[in-house]
């Protein structure tokens, strides 16, 4: 962002910095700025290629396999009628690479984990923001955040040994791990997404608009509500986008608590099988360059392309909510 | 709030319908707490007594079922460390250059931009890329021009702490580029009138200034990496290793053994994943598992409580 603004001659005697600005130091400098440009170009080229070389191998796979063949895929059979299968099993005979049980899979599990940390994240955030004290939100908060610092194999070792246990025994489910045990273990990992950014958003709400609410006699609650929470909408929201994007790319918690049957169901008590765990289970033992190794791929394509665009669109709703007048 | 505590002491018996939203508000918050507390109290109390010096630093077993985890915790260092070597060094030259020699065009916009989104990306595709570009196109690539037969085309060490680095990067450079961002116009605008050249002032004025924020960024990023178990799953990962990585180097007579980034590895978060899933018989290595939990769990939680209070003596410093 700056360049150096010296366009005016400084005599060399002044200057502090001592060293005589000869042809040495210019080479110098030259280096120097090449040396930045080419590492961090280097390290801009690396995150951009994340994007281009996802999307080239599942070119392949769009072409090798076929496009409606990610949603179903028809077997003919010898009495001239035609099953149709939504299924993936990419590993039989006859290849099937439907989507669907996938993606059913990884919302079924998302979507409920998401309103629970909607519910519970915004409470916190107005816990932290609205009526702790300032002590002890400068304790509490960093002790929310700690929550994201749990790796999240720990989280899936916690459901699978303690978590789905207790769990089955109050609602003795179908199968014992399922999409339910699996989006209360992933609603832990967004909670603190969503407290610690409603939290922000609630702290960032001018203090005249609470005091001008108090003086005209609103109470807390209401204050709460009439004033700050309409006034943090957009930051809440973009909170509740960001937490639903990692909820949909989460591998370990749902590998290990789903029990990643496929099964195209709505029933939260039965096994699903997500996008990320079968990347997960499967791109070990894929060999390169099949048509299994690409449609992997695929998947991967889907879910990068599910979270940019959470992010994304999370970005622009902020940026809506600073030009708004949110302190920036 | 404080401030409107004049108020509110009086008015709270009127409010009539918010004094039980406002409750609930605060038992939903307590139950969270014990939640968060109930985890790490579970898995320090059922680890503790697992941790002798040589279950930390004993190897691994075949079997999954008893030894220790020092090949893990010494893969992990390994693969960490090199991360580290890797991403650092781009993510802060990436950041300045954005920020002390870039002009602002659209197309830094839509870099900064994109790294910002991309931080988000889901830890198993950078797997997936990691796999794909470095493992399959790198690797093979160099093995058919060096015509080094299968050496570098096959999932190993380096090629994981490359993959943990891109998955690193975007937070580095953001970090960092908050941290530059935050050294004030008019320090660099003094330098520069002193007569400082670019790279004196990036020197002298701005890195110092801005070494904290680049920090905090930096252990945040090693706690993510120590943490995550998606992206190094088919990245050379080992069920179980007999031996440690460790290549002799030797100059005459002196052999100082190294990390070999050519092999495979051990890494913990993946023990615990294995252990708890693969292995023969789960519950009765289930104190085994617990005592890995704890060890993993010290090492992010505290990076994680030195880099808060990095931030924290940043802010005060700055903001």
């Amino acid at each position: 962002m700056y360049t150096s603004p010296l366009k005016f001659s400084v005599s060399k005697e002044d200057s502090v910095f001592s060293e005589k600005r000869d042809g040495k130091a210019v080479l110098r400098e030259k280096t120097v700025h090449f040396i930045f440009l080419i590492s961090g170009a280097l390290a801009i080229i690396f995150i951009l290629l994340i994007f281009a070389f996802i999307l080239k191998e599942a070119i392949h796979a769009f072409r090798n396999i076929g496009f409606l063949d990610f949603i179903y895929s028809i077997k003919p059979s010898l009495d001239s009628t035609k099953q149709i299968f939504y299924e993936w099993y990419p590993t039989s005979d006859f290849a099937r690479y439907s989507l669907v049980p996938l993606l059913v899979g990884t919302f079924l599990i998302a979507i409920p984990a998401t309103i629970i940390a909607t519910v519970v994240g915004i409470a916190s955030g107005i816990y932290l923001s609205e009526i702790a004290g300032r002590r002890s939100r400068e304790f509490l908060k960093p002790v929310i955040e700690l929550f994201s610092a749990i790796p999240t194999v720990v989280l899936g070792f916690f459901v699978l040994i303690i978590l789905a246990g207790s769990l089955n025994d109050l609602f003795d489910p179908v199968n014992r791990l399922n999409a339910f045990v699996a989006a209360a273990g992933l609603s832990l990992i967004i909670i603190p997404i969503v407290a610690s950014l409603t939290e922000d958003a609630l702290r960032s709400v001018p203090q005249s608009l609470r005091m001008a609410s108090y003086g005209l006699g609103a109470t807390k609650w209401q204050t709460i509500k009439k004033v700050l929470l309409p006034a943090a909408v957009n930051g809440i929201s973009a909170s509740i986008l960001i937490a639903f994007g990692r909820a949909v790319g989460e591998t370990m918690i749902v590998w290990m608590a789903s029990g990643n049957a496929e099964n195209i169901t709505l029933n939260m008590f039965r096994s699903v099988r997500t996008m990320t765990a079968t990347i997960a289970a499967e791109m070990g033992q894929v060999i390169p360059e099949s048509n299994h190794y690409y449609a992997l791929f695929v998947v991967g394509l889907i879910l990068f392309l599910i979270s940019y665009l959470l992010s994304v669109t999370a970005e622009i709703i902020l940026q809506k909510f600073r030009k708004k007048g949110g302190r920036a | 709030m404080s401030s409107s505590d004049v108020f509110s002491r009086g008015r709270r018996i009127i409010d009539k319908d918010g004094w039980w939203v406002l409750l609930l508000v605060r038992a939903i918050f307590y139950v969270l707490i014990f939640i968060l507390f109930a985890i790490l109290g579970k898995m320090i109390y059922e680890g503790i007594g697992v941790l002798t010096p040589e279950f930390i630093f004993g190897a691994s077993d075949a079997s999954l079922g008893s030894g220790g985890i020092g090949t893990a915790l010494f893969g992990t260092f390994s693969v960490t460390l090199l991360m580290i070597l890797m991403a650092v060094p781009l993510g802060v030259s990436a950041a300045i250059y954005l920020n002390e020699y870039a002009k602002e065009t659209l197309l830094t916009k839509i870099i900064r931009i994109s790294i910002n989104n991309l931080a988000g990306v889901p830890s198993i595709v950078i797997g997936l890329f990691g796999m794909g570009f470095f493992v399959h196109f790198i690797g093979h690539g160099l093995d058919e021009i060096l015509h080094t037969g299968q050496y570098f085309g096959q999932p190993v060490m380096f090629w994981a702490s490359s993959t943990l680095a891109v998955l690193v990067l975007p937070t580095i450079i953001t970090t960092s580029l908050d941290a530059l961002q935050s050294v004030p116009r008019a320090h660099r605008l003094a330098a520069y009138g002193l007569g400082a050249s670019t790279w004196q002032v990036i020197k002298n004025v701005v890195l110092p200034q801005a070494r904290p924020g680049i920090l905090t960024g930096t252990i945040f990023a090693v706690s993510r990496a120590i943490g995550e178990t998606a992206p190094v799953l088919f990245l050379g990962v080992a069920l179980f290793l007999p031996d440690l990585p460790v290549t002799n180097i030797c100059l005459g007579d002196y052999c100082i053994p190294m990390i070999n980034p050519m092999e495979q590895f051990m890494y913990l978060s993946y023990h615990i994943f294995v252990m708890a899933t693969q292995s023969v018989n789960p519950s009765k290595t289930l104190n085994i598992q617990y005592g890995a939990t704890v060890v993993l769990l010290f090492i992010t939680i505290s990076l994680n409580i030195v880099a808060i209070y990095f931030r924290y003596r940043f802010r005060k410093t700055v903001g």
